[in-house]
């Protein structure tokens, strides 16, 4: 509901704006999208952005900043295919095929800030407890902050996985920790945050796929049993097998488009209402205060909405992981 | 689409990256923290046990003074009865005591008394019959005469005389 009610946003702005060479769809692409560069501003018609290095493996490794190919386009025989090609946005050879492309973009450098973070956070948090008798004294700072967050995810998984939960607790974890930084970073509109790293499909199926694995190489001799042999009647046996197959095989799938797509349009939102005020400025002094007025508002409610959907597609994710986790560490009875 | 199409290059690094943070923070970071939260829910729920326990043992060792305390003053009432009854039974027993005593002095005394009365009543009962006896010689004496009525009552009387003693 809500994606349907930002791509109609969308599409309305930039049918409105195309006119006036203002193209609303392009910039909020540009925005959610990965790139070669970390856009920061404008300023005095100069762009001020971070180039950042690019890596191609192509025979061989070959790096180079995305300045020159960004500036000219092309670059020792490569260049960035343009809209229509195969890989639109991407460095392709001369050819239009893609090298295999491990450079340092935009979300990946935001990936490793909040990896970093992530770790320096928790690392801090687990120091105090090393230092400090937690028998004789309450949690202070970074421990007090993270410890509420961290014994939720534990009894999370103790919950719904039963007795080797704790096996699985550092996993869940550092899932719900790593979406919860991401998201929350993203929301940030300005250069240590903003990249769309949650709503980036990669970026959910790596995840995904990390509980896809979990799930699957842990699993107990029954739940395989539940697969491939189900307790029904013979007729319908390979019939229920194909079906839980099936559902064992989706399970990723949805974990990776639930985030992605509710985060991807939690961001697709609040560009638009902030586009509204560019749209709008073409259109004389009373509209521009008043859509900026209503922007504005719009804008922060969404932000505040926002805040809320990252807690809850981060808990929802994990969550549902452990669920999974405990279905597969399931006992025959 | 652009949007839809993982790009194997974010793919590479959030695998390698993820990795990584999932090897340091499952090693170093999330068992140390959980552990020493769980071992303090152990110990807080451990202490809260104990606290009720005491709690109990307090209120059962009140309850405990309590019956130490009447006990005590039950024996208390019941040993200061007995001294009394002890001392009015010591009472008593002197009493008697001393009464039998008494009365055995009495008793002796009046059998002294009677037996001194008999002496001196035998005494004086001795000396009233040689008195008499003196008496009656100095009369007989004075009108004896030798007739035969004379000398029967002399006989007689000197029959008399020797009887009397062994009456």
């Amino acid at each position: 509901m809500k994606k349907v009610l930002a791509i109609i946003v969308m599409l309305m702005s930039s049918a409105l704006c195309r006119a006036d060479d203002l193209d609303i769809g392009e910039i909020i692409f540009e925005h959610v999208l990965d790139s070669y560069e970390w856009h920061i501003t404008e300023w005095r018609g100069h762009s001020v952005a971070i180039h950042l290095p690019v890596i191609l493996i192509d025979g061989g490794i070959k790096t180079f900043n995305s300045k020159h190919i960004l500036e000219t386009g092309e670059y020792e025989g490569y260049h960035i295919a343009v809209k229509g090609e195969a890989h639109e946005g991407k460095i392709v050879r001369a050819d239009g095929s893609k090298p295999f492309d491990i450079s340092i973009t935009k979300n990946v450098l935001q990936l490793m800030m909040n990896a970093l973070l992530l770790v320096l956070i928790v690392l801090l948090c687990a120091r105090w407890y090393r230092k400090h008798d937690a028998l004789k004294e309450h949690p202070t700072g970074i421990a007090a902050l993270m410890e509420p967050l961290i014994m939720m995810v534990h009894e999370m998984a103790k919950e719904n996985i039963g007795e080797d939960y704790r096996r699985y607790s550092p996993y869940l974890l550092t899932v719900f920790l790593f979406i919860l930084f991401s998201n929350f970073i993203g929301i940030i509109p300005i250069f240590p945050g903003g990249a769309n790293l949650t709503g980036n499909i990669a970026c959910t199926l790596v995840l995904a796929l990390f509980t896809f694995f979990t799930v699957n190489l842990t699993g107990t001799k029954h739940y395989y049993k539940e697969i491939f042999s189900p307790d029904v009647p013979g007729v319908l046996k390979p019939l229920m097998a194909v079906i839980e197959t099936f559902s064992a095989l989706v399970k990723p799938v949805s974990l990776t488009i639930r985030l992605f797509a509710n985060m991807l349009a939690g961001h697709i939102q609040i560009l638009c209402m902030v586009c509204i005020i560019f749209i709008m400025g073409k259109m004389g002094i009373a509209m521009t205060g008043g859509a900026t007025a209503i922007s504005v508002l719009f804008g922060i409610f969404l932000d505040v909405l926002e805040m809320l959907i990252s807690f809850i597609q981060a808990y929802i994710f994990t969550m549902l992981s452990s669920i999974y986790i405990g279905m597969a560490r399931q006992k025959a009875e | 689409m652009n949007l839809i199409t993982p790009d194997s290059g974010l793919l590479f690094w959030m695998v390698l990256i993820f990795g990584i943070v999932f090897f340091i923070l499952a090693k170093w970071g999330f068992p140390a923290i959980t552990g020493m939260v769980d071992e303090r829910n152990k110990h807080i729920d451990e202490s809260l046990k104990l606290a009720d326990e005491a709690q109990a043992r307090m209120s059962h060792l009140a309850e405990e003074q309590k019956a130490l305390i009447a006990e005590t003053k039950a024996e208390q009432s019941r040993i200061l009865k007995e001294a009394a009854q002890a001392r009015s039974e010591i009472l008593a027993q002197a009493k008697a005591d001393a009464q039998a005593q008494t009365a055995e002095m009495v008793e002796k005394a009046r059998e002294q008394i009677a037996n001194e009365r008999e002496t001196a009543l035998r005494d004086i009962r001795r000396q009233v019959a040689l008195l008499s006896v003196d008496v009656a010689e100095k009369v007989l004496r004075a009108k004896l005469d030798a007739t035969p009525e004379q000398q029967a009552l002399i006989d007689r009387l000197a029959n008399e005389a020797t009887e009397q003693p062994k009456s």
